[in-house]
């Protein structure tokens, strides 16, 4: 039997055992604590605790369970809220109170419920790993394929017929060509620490279109894209996440509270399954897995909860959906690794981090990406990360080498966010990289002006932050009219565009062509206020008409589904340009 | 479980080592007696195969290797708990320490708590008039929210605190329960009494349970103080239905404390020596406020730390702010100005406002109005950055505006003494606020709103705002 020798924290040792294996699944002590081996060496196997040690005793049994730490894959993931290690929160709080109490066991996904199954393969049929076999209706959204698991591929012996099946029962035979015959049922476990095979990367070329105007104008994120979020406190980076998980167009939104408030969560458990998806007219939940690893939760399993997130969004890749993964936040993960690394007395790199800090952060964000899947599907896994800096201090470890692997950097901004300028994303440090990926898409979808017009405003952004040089040292008075003209424009594009308000109803999200639309209009005032100047007319004329101020509120007194109301407002700038003498 | 060791193998800083240890279990409490009759406590904090360390609360002085006793509890650390505790005063061990004797116990708890399960929480939804305009109609705080004072030496946040104890309650209309668990932490004793007497003078004092772990008080101890305090807040709010309030000073006390403990554990530090996992130990105590859905009571937490420096990236306000959900802070330079309450409006924030402002809870306008105040006063720091360079004379006529209704914002709406304004008072009197800046410079706020509120010859009225230059510059724009 092999005994728990000594106990730190979540860091449990055991004393000369030789049959486990690397990341292997545990259950340590009779309360039957969920851990993962994580290193070995002759004298000593390190087990990390996913749950509180509290009360653990030298001496308990530890057994190994000859698997790696696994997710249970199968129909009713969606609409659930699971702790880091997949366990359903509802059916804890059901079973056991108001609090999680360590050892608590309860299967992922409900075992009794039954599901409509729709097969799509009959007897005698040859299938493969990855193809879908059959199909249950998992919400009202969502067609929940069931996929051949784990390598298996042969010949279809038995299939049951259509009807309500639960997820343990057998419902199809496979025999593979050495005769083995395979019972497949709707679950399958697959590890979380492994990528899910795929036939191939394809190259990103949509956008994960979010309708929050300054992302998709100036930073876009392309489906199967990476994204890094950096900011001080109370910046916005949860509400970054939770408006882009409302609003954007995946069809399957994957949500990690990965070492944050538990508010927030039940917050967003409680706002998703009341609001209403636009386009489907269903609720938001519908589409959308939680999986809550809270501050107070213990630590390790911070670092499970990445994992177990993205594992679930692959699986929906596979059957061919387009997955957004939000991570609020990578910080706490990196930082679990970092309590972890510095009780096993590792050698620390930069700032108590361990030195495989940077391997970590890069196999995470490259389990995204836009590919084929095993079925000839395209599917893509996009990932939003959040990252918490210490000190908002941009060069801390986890911002610098989250910034080497993503390719989009939303920076925000403290002052920003002071002055309630929200999204508080600082244009001048924030970029995509992924424009050139997304040009042909934009110019076909959207419309040849549109990556024009962007570039227009980008121009008169870093036109701004020069003059404001100036302007800091003497003032606005002393500048020429068509400097101040500059001002006032970038003003218009500041607070009419780039600022949006998450608690307003028509601002909270606005689809490309209204973003277009808004555009044009500030572009046509610039250009018509220039040539009134060029008249010779005074700049405080132009203020004097409150026509930048209507351009501004423009967000607001445009609904989202009237866009033939921005003719007025053309008209409304000549007459009020025109107007003056 | 009486497990009975003498003698110790080790003795380091507030750590005690024993060795040949069987059938302990992690994080169990022991007692340690020493020879001299004396009794302190400690708790298991790393077990190597027959090697356990013990951190001691009380502290290791006069301990030897030979003049101890160790008792092993066979559980980890729990306290008694009874709606008796309102009215007491006790230790950091929570212990009693007011010479009233012990008291009743109908239930032993864990001071760790456990972690609440998200599904089981209620959002937070109804605000708290605190009375102060700054709070109330800039960073509401609302019931089961936690929201800190960051403040620095000298600063008067015990005035503050106190201030919202007093209002806040006063407020309550409604016939519900409350109770407040104040612990202090290395605060001076007259800290303490300071509280005392305004619990006393508000007539509270038998709904209030104080842990008191003073500046000469055993550091260690610390540790647990808050720990103790938070189990008697949540067994009140959660079993008994109680709505508590939750006072804790000084956080930074509490965080030097474990400092200490890290270090003489040989952990590698992280930032300014703090160990790398005080994150996760701030969110195991802020993490115990809320509501749940089985019980009608809450826990509002208001903890006070002193920001070292007044430096906000400091560790202990950097990762007290990324936990809990907002804070207030107060500024220095307010302070000097002689403006009380002393609030920096700008960095302090309310994450639950959102949801618990409007109309059916403050007033329809009120998100707007917040907006609005944040980014004209933000403004206002423009343009006296701009004035310190080129000097006031020189500002255009806009920022000149600005720096005027920079002046009036801090006079009339944060600094507003002692009295209690109601939620109509604090809105009405933004409103007025932002009618002495240009109409068209209110980019925030939408025509309606501004329709309703927008009055300049009221603010002029209501300021008594005599100078003919000004009055003149300010109707000016009108038309
Ligand atoms: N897009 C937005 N619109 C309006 N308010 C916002 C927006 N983003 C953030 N906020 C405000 O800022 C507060 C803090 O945002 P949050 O996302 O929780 O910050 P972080 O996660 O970076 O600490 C929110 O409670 C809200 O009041
Ligand atoms: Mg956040």
């Amino acid at each position: 039997m092999n005994k728990v020798y000594a106990i730190n924290g979540p860091v449990v040792k055991v004393k000369n055992a030789t049959e486990f294996t690397i990341m292997e699944m545990v259950y340590v002590g009779k309360d039957r604590l969920l851990g993962e081996v994580i290193s070995i060496s002759e004298d000593f196997t390190v087990i990390q605790v996913y749950e509180s040690t509290v009360g653990l005793k030298p001496g308990e049994e530890i057994i190994a369970t000859g698997e790696p730490i696994s997710v249970t894959l199968g129909p009713g993931i969606l609409t659930n809220i699971f702790d880091g290690i997949q366990r359903p929160l509802n059916k804890i709080y059901e079973k056991e109170g108001s609090f999680i109490k360590a050892g608590t066991t309860v299967p992922a996904l409900n075992q009794e419920k039954e599901w409509e199954v729709t097969f799509k393969v009959k007897k005698g049929d040859h299938v493969e790993f990855g193809q879908e076999f059959a199909y249950v209706e998992e919400t009202s959204l969502i067609k929940h394929k069931l996929l051949v698991p784990n390598n298996i591929s042969g010949e279809v012996k038995t299939v049951k017929s259509d009807g309500k099946y639960k997820i343990e029962d057998v419902i199809v035979k496979v025999e593979d060509k050495y005769g083995n015959l395979h019972e497949l049922t709707m679950v399958q476990r697959w590890p979380i620490k492994k990528p899910r095979p795929i036939k191939d990367r394809l190259p990103l070329s949509i956008p994960l279109v979010t309708g929050q105007r300054v992302i998709d104008t100036l930073f876009p994120i392309a489906k199967g894209g990476t994204a890094g979020v950096p900011g001080g406190f109370g910046t916005g980076k949860t509400m970054m996440q939770h408006q882009i998980a409302k609003w954007c167009d995946a069809d399957i939104i994957v949500y990690i509270g990965c070492g944050e408030r538990g508010n927030e969560m039940t917050q967003t458990l409680d706002e998703f399954s009341e609001l209403i998806d636009p386009k489907s007219n269903k609720p938001l939940i519908e589409r959308t897995v939680l999986i809550a690893n809270t501050s107070n939760m213990p630590v390790a399993a911070r670092e499970a909860s990445i994992y177990t997130g993205i594992t679930i969004a692959e699986y929906y890749r596979d059957m061919g959906y387009h997955v957004a993964v939000m991570a609020d936040s990578t910080s706490r993960w990196a930082e679990a690794l970092r309590e972890i690394s510095g009780r096993l007395e590792e050698m620390p790199a930069e700032e108590g981090f361990p030195a495989y800090l940077p391997s970590r952060i890069a196999q995470f964000y490259e389990r995204a990406g836009y590919t084929q899947t095993l079925n000839n599907n395209n599917g893509s896994v996009s990932i939003i990360g959040a990252i918490s800096p210490q000190g908002a201090d941009f060069s801390e470890p986890v911002t610098q080498n989250t910034k080497r692997f993503v390719r989009c950097f939303w920076a925000l901004d403290k002052e920003l966010a002071y002055a309630r300028h929200y999204a508080a994303i600082n244009w001048n440090l924030s970029y995509s990289e992924y424009i050139n990926d997304l040009s042909k898409w934009y110019n076909k979808q959207v419309g040849v002006e549109f990556l024009d017009a962007r570039q227009k405003f980008i121009k008169l952004l870093a036109e701004e932050n020069k003059l404001m040089e100036i302007v800091k040292l003497i003032g606005k008075d002393v500048l020429p009219d068509y400097q101040k003209l500059t001002l006032e424009i970038a003003r218009v594009i500041r607070v009419g565009y780039l600022q949006q308000n998450a608690f307003h109803k028509e601002d909270t999200f606005v689809p490309l062509d209204k973003q277009l639309k808004m555009m044009n209009l500030i572009l046509y005032l610039q250009k018509e206020a220039k040539r009134v100047l060029k008249e010779g007319k005074a700049f405080s004329l132009l203020l004097k008409t409150n026509i930048f101020d209507k351009v501004i509120k423009v967000k607001y007194d445009i609904p989202n589904d009237q866009l033939v109301l921005f003719d007025n407002y053309y008209k409304m700038i000549d007459e009020a340009l025109h107007a003056i003498k | 479980m009486d497990l009975q060791y003498i003698g110790l193998k080790e003795i380091n800083g507030p750590l005690i080592f024993l060795e040949n240890v069987k059938g302990i279990s992690f994080e169990e409490m022991v007692e340690i007696k020493l020879d001299n009759g004396q009794t302190r406590h400690g708790r298991v904090v790393e077990i190597n195969g027959d090697l356990v360390a013990i951190l001691v609360f009380e502290g290791t002085h006069n301990l030897s290797l030979r003049n101890t006793t160790i008792k092993f509890s066979g559980h980890a650390m729990k306290i008694g708990m009874s709606e008796n505790v309102l009215g007491r005063v006790f230790n950091g061990l929570g212990e009693p320490i007011d010479n009233l004797g012990h008291v009743f116990v109908s239930k032993y708890l864990d001071i760790n708590g456990s972690a609440l399960n998200p599904v089981a929480r209620v959002y937070p939804r109804n605000y708290i008039n605190t009375g102060v305009s700054s709070i109330d109609g800039l960073t509401t705080l609302i019931r089961g929210q936690k929201l800190p004072i960051f403040s620095g030496s000298g600063m008067p946040h015990n005035d503050l605190a106190v201030q919202i104890v007093q209002q806040a309650k006063l407020s309550d209309e409604k016939d519900e329960k409350f109770a407040i668990v104040f612990a202090a932490m290395g605060v001076t004793n007259d800290v303490a009494n300071y509280f005392k007497k305004s619990f006393e003078e508000a007539g509270v004092l038998d709904k209030v349970a104080m842990y008191l772990n003073l500046a000469d008080d055993p550091i260690i101890e610390r540790i647990l103080t808050p720990r103790c305090a938070l189990t008697a807040a949540e067994y009140l709010a959660y079993e008994k239905d109680i709505h508590v309030l939750v006072v804790m000073t000084d956080m930074t006390a509490y965080c030097e404390a474990l400092r200490e403990f890290s270090s003489s554990k040989g952990e590698i530090p992280g930032r300014k020596g703090y160990p790398g996992y005080l994150y996760s130990d701030l969110a195991s105590l802020f993490e115990r406020a809320g509501i749940i859905k089985d019980s009608d009571g809450s826990v509002t937490q208001i903890p006070i730390l002193s920001m070292p420096n007044d430096d906000i990236t400091h560790p202990i306000p950097d990762l007290t702010g990324y936990i809990t959900e907002g804070q207030i802070v107060l500024d220095r330079e307010l302070h000097q100005k002689g403006i009380y309450p002393p609030i920096g409006v700008l960095p302090s924030l309310s994450r639950l406002m959102k949801d618990g402002i409007g109309s059916g809870y403050t007033r329809d306008d009120h998100q707007s109005l917040m907006n609005q105040l944040f980014a004209s006063y933000a403004r206002v720091m423009d343009a006296r950055s701009l004035a310190s360079v080129i000097g006031e004379d020189e500002l255009s006529i806009v920022d000149k505006k600005y720096m005027n209704f920079g002046k009036y914002f801090e006079e009339y709406f944060i600094s507003q003494g002692h009295k209690s304004r109601t939620i109509t008072e604090t809105l009405d009197l933004g409103w007025k606020l932002l009618s002495i800046l240009p109409k068209q410079e209110l980019d925030r706020t939408d025509e309606m709103i501004l329709e309703r509120f927008y009055d300049k010859e009221e603010a002029i009225n209501y300021f008594n705002i005599k100078d003919k230059t000004i009055i003149k510059e300010l109707k000016k724009e009108d038309n």
